[in-house]
């Protein structure tokens, strides 16, 4: 992103923010995957490296009572909308404190009253899901926005389109975006789609639609605020393409051989957090020791909420069976 | 005659306890709004929504695109910001298009994190009416599997309008199936005032000691009739109605069968696997040593529902099916 446009368009504290949660999603996602790898969350583990930039730019240019269906690598999402590194990590130690109590692992957590739709394995499941989120902001006259996206892969699925057809038909004020990782899971883009751009999907729907470079933080920002301030003044849905790269395999366990050496080589150098780096250099915003003092105080977090969620207690067996039905207190109002 | 008691007097039609119930609820709580194909101006399929459009609007009676999934989801999505969506299907046999929504997404989210869903999905059901393999099926035996979900199957005009009245105060995902068989074939003479009938709670509805017999949807006035006909042969039938098949009112149905000892199930879905089944099991499992028969079932066979009259009136049960099974167990 040029510096004289993040300059006049960004605000230095946002975009200050913004590296904070860059650094604060990756020392999140690298604690859980050594946790994984000492044998100490069971599941799967999906994480963001590489493509953090994402959530944290999009996330950062909602407003908090927008609401949020993320995609299954969208981590930055969750810390801006205040899920604690503690709460986040019992959630993948199946811990009694985490979101969902247990009920679900990993990224599959949600909060109505922080904004946050809980992720559906079947992908792009949530799409229409935001769309009718956006239905009843529409329908109840309020300024709010849906932002909801799935893989490049979940584009593949009878929901998206479906999502993508009643939203620009009924104008509803959503976003929608593409991680466009150019894997999923081993399934290379080319054998998913015979397009090149997930973004021309948009064009059968009427929909505009705009392909934002991935690995920086600001763009995704920037865009995502221009797609939200459209949808909030009534002129309906955009779809935002991410190009980005999968650095690490599905899930934790995938050691994603599949995947030319080559082609993760050249995705190193785009680091979103060395981009940001540079870019606040650039900006005079930031220098190595700011920027390590920041990471430092991601670690510190990190390891706060490590021992939470260690010290708190697993579930009860019996608690499998509370919470199959809703009481009406818990209906939103 | 006055005025008054001619108000009092009209029948309304299984159909229209439907629309009163819908009309009465979108007046009595604004959050209600209707989703679904050709509901608008065109008043759906079978004329439920007739004159609402232009009663409540393009925003509260929405025409969507041809995509049971993508609505079925948006009605997720707005009940759980708080509204109260009634989603239409054209014909129960449409909501597989939705299977995934309704099984995934409405079913698990509460129980995952603790979203409410408060969404009615109405799916007129059934067979009867030379529909074929896809205008007649009783789909309910694949939700009645799933955890989460609330299934509605109404009898009666007064049934149906409290029924669905209770399923839009509920604040879960409930699945209404409404018989098209009773639509216009059945009237009663509805209370004036508001009324629910609480969802969980099965009705007898003919009681008798000697057998008893639980069924649900269009097959409860078949099993009517059928009792008619066994009265005159001195065995008496008792008809359970189960009206709510999840939460499903065991007590009544163990209470029924510890009075007579004898059980039948008779339902329109295919018999492998349906509910039928799981009542068996459950009285089995409860029950057992109250039977002094075998418990049977009454149900199509397992195909589709076929087209042509004389193969669809050999797969629907029949009263001489009930007739016959009755007069088995009285044996005992």
């Amino acid at each position: 992103m040029d510096q004289a446009v993040v300059a006049q368009d960004i605000k230095r504290s946002d975009l200050l923010d913004m590296y904070f949660y860059l650094r604060l999603t990756r020392s999140l996602e690298d604690r859980i995957t050594a946790l994984y790898r000492q044998g100490r969350i069971v599941g799967g583990v999906y994480t963001s490296h590489g493509m953090e930039a994402i959530a944290v730019g999009y996330a950062s240019a909602l407003q908090p009572d927008d609401v949020i269906a993320p995609f299954h690598r969208d981590m930055g999402a969750f810390l801006i909308r205040g899920f604690s590194t503690g709460e986040i990590i019992a959630q993948y130690l199946g811990k009694q404190t985490g979101p969902t109590k247990g009920k679900d692992g990993n990224v599959h957590m949600g909060d109505l009253k922080r904004g946050i739709i809980g992720f559906v394995s079947h992908l792009a499941d949530n799409m229409p899901v935001a769309a009718g989120a956006a239905l009843a902001f529409k329908i109840r006259g309020e300024s709010r926005v849906a932002f909801a996206g799935t893989g490049d892969g979940g584009t593949s699925r009878g929901d998206f389109h479906e999502a993508m057809n009643f939203a620009a038909v009924r104008k509803l004020p959503v976003v929608f975006f593409c991680t466009n990782n150019q894997y999923a899971y081993s399934t290379p883009v080319r054998y998913q789609m015979a397009i090149t751009d997930v973004v021309e999907r948009a064009k059968a729907y009427g929909m505009p639609g705009e392909i934002v470079d991935g690995n920086d933080v600001a763009a995704v920002y920037l865009a995502s605020r221009r797609a939200i301030a459209k949808a909030r003044s009534g002129e309906g849905p955009t779809f935002l393409e991410f190009k980005t790269m999968r650095m690490h395999g599905h899930s934790a366990h995938d050691a994603a051989t599949y995947v030319p050496r080559q082609l993760l080589d050249d995705w190193t150098t785009k680091d979103p957090i060395v981009r940001a780096e540079q870019l606040l250099m650039q900006l005079g915003y930031g220098d190595e020791s700011y920027f390590h003092e920041v990471g430092e105080r991601a670690k510190k977090d990190v390891d706060a909420g490590t021992e939470f969620a260690e010290r708190s207690p697993l579930p009860e067996g019996r608690e499998t069976l509370v919470g199959v039905f809703a009481t009406e207190d818990e209906v939103l109002p | 005659m006055t005025t008054a008691t001619a108000a009092q007097e009209t029948q309304t039609t299984y159909v229209d306890a439907i629309s009163q119930a819908l009309d009465d609820e979108m007046r009595r709580d604004e959050r209600v709004f209707l989703m679904g194909e050709d509901i608008g101006a065109y008043g759906g399929a079978f004329k439920v929504t007739d004159g609402f459009f232009n009663k409540y609007g393009e925003w509260r009676v929405l025409d969507t695109p041809l995509s049971e999934s993508g609505f079925v989801g948006a009605a997720i999505g707005a009940a759980m910001m708080g509204l109260r969506p009634v989603v239409e299907m054209q014909f129960a046999d449409f909501i597989s298009c939705a299977f995934d929504q309704i099984t995934e997404v409405a079913a698990k989210n509460h129980y995952r994190w603790g979203a409410a869903v408060p969404l009615v999905i109405r799916a007129p059901f059934g067979g009867g009416v030379h529909g074929g393999p896809f205008h007649s099926e009783c789909p309910e035996g694949w939700f009645f599997h799933s955890p989460g979900l609330k299934i509605v199957a109404p009898s009666t005009p007064y049934d149906a309008k409290g029924l669905l009245k209770a399923a839009i105060r509920d604040p879960n995902p409930v699945l209404y199936f409404e018989h098209k068989f009773l639509y216009r074939r059945i009237k009663a003479i509805l209370p004036q005032e508001d009324y629910i009938v609480p969802l969980g709670k099965a009705d007898v509805k003919r009681p008798g000691r000697d057998v008893s017999l639980i069924t649900y949807g269009a097959m409860v006035h078949l099993a009517l009739e059928a009792a008619e006909m066994l009265q005159q042969e001195g065995i008496e039938l008792e008809v359970v109605d189960l009206r709510t098949l999840i939460p499903l009112d065991k007590e009544t149905i163990y209470a029924s069968v510890r009075k007579t000892s004898k059980a039948i199930i008779l339902h329109e879905d295919n018999k492998t696997g349906g509910i039928g089944a799981e009542i068996s099991a459950l009285l089995t499992e409860e029950c057992f040593d109250c039977l002094d028969g075998p418990i049977l079932r009454i149900a199509p066979p397992d195909t589709p529902v076929p087209f042509s009259t004389p193969l669809e009136e050999f797969f629907l049960p029949k009263v001489s099916d009930i007739v016959a099974a009755a007069r088995k167990l009285a044996a005992y």
